[in-house]
């Protein structure tokens, strides 16, 4: 039995049944940045990457390109959870946080676009 | 107000400010630091896959004393968020609540962040 009125039924007031969602994202990215993390600085300390050569070769080896990847996408997401936050408990009214967030979404899709995009370009070996 | 020489919150005169609360305050600043970072992160592969010149230009800027200042500060801000990740996801297996045990751990926190950041940069 529900306890819900009919006519908040039909406005489609109500739980939306994602109420933990942003939570669970937040932890499961925190746990895979946890260990491509770790990855990505023991390679940070194992290769000279300012060396374009050895930088390239690196990023071109599969795994490395896969994890890496991984690790923009993973960032780009976690980071997008983690500025909402701020930005929800920072920026007021209606109208800038709307604004704010979506910004906040779009940047990052587009930050990590850019990174994945760089990635498969020289996975692919189109890179100059 | 029959009493003024009772006790008033916040009691300023003998608060002490809790060594969790730095971490709670590190753990959102380092963690806006590293967002920045990331936008650092994506300029480096986007400039290693733009040619050699461009990574040159990248490398060169991050070399000069601003970069270097700035790759510090992210490191560290790595290794915070890092270390102190890992004490909120115990937390979110139900451990550590213990104001004792949270105090403990977040000096433990800011000790690994010391001991990697050195670490790191000594190795590197």
């Amino acid at each position: 039995m529900s306890l819900r009125s009919p006519l908040s039924r039909v406005l489609g007031k109500g739980s939306a049944k994602e109420g933990t969602d942003h939570f669970w994202a937040q932890r499961l990215t925190a746990a895979a940045l946890a260990l491509l993390g770790l990855w990505f600085i023991i390679s940070l300390l194992l290769n000279d990457i300012a060396e374009y050569t050895v930088l390239m070769q690196w990023i071109a080896r599969p795994w490395n390109s896969v994890l890496l990847l991984l690790l923009a996408v993973t960032l780009a997401w976690h980071s997008s959870l983690g500025v909402q936050v701020v930005i929800e408990d920072y920026v007021h009214g209606p109208f800038m946080k709307v604004c704010a967030l979506v910004l906040n979404k779009f940047a990052h899709i587009g930050v990590a676009a850019a990174a994945a995009f760089a990635v498969l370009k020289i996975a692919f070996g189109a890179a100059a | 107000m029959s009493n003024p020489g009772r006790p008033l919150s916040p009691h300023l005169s003998i608060y002490r400010w809790p060594i969790t609360m730095t971490l709670s305050i590190l753990h959102r600043i380092s963690g806006v630091a590293l967002s920045a970072g990331l936008v650092a992160f994506a300029l480096w592969l986007f400039a290693a896959s733009n040619g050699v010149m461009d990574y040159e230009a990248f490398v060169t800027f991050f070399r000069s004393w601003f970069g270097q200042v700035m790759l510090i500060a992210w490191s560290a801000a790595f290794f915070l968020h890092f270390a102190n990740g890992i004490r909120h996801l115990v937390w979110d297996l139900g451990y550590g609540f213990e104001v004792r045990q949270a105090n403990a751990s977040a000096w433990f926190v800011l000790a690994v962040t010391l001991v990697l950041t050195l670490a790191f940069w000594l190795l590197a």
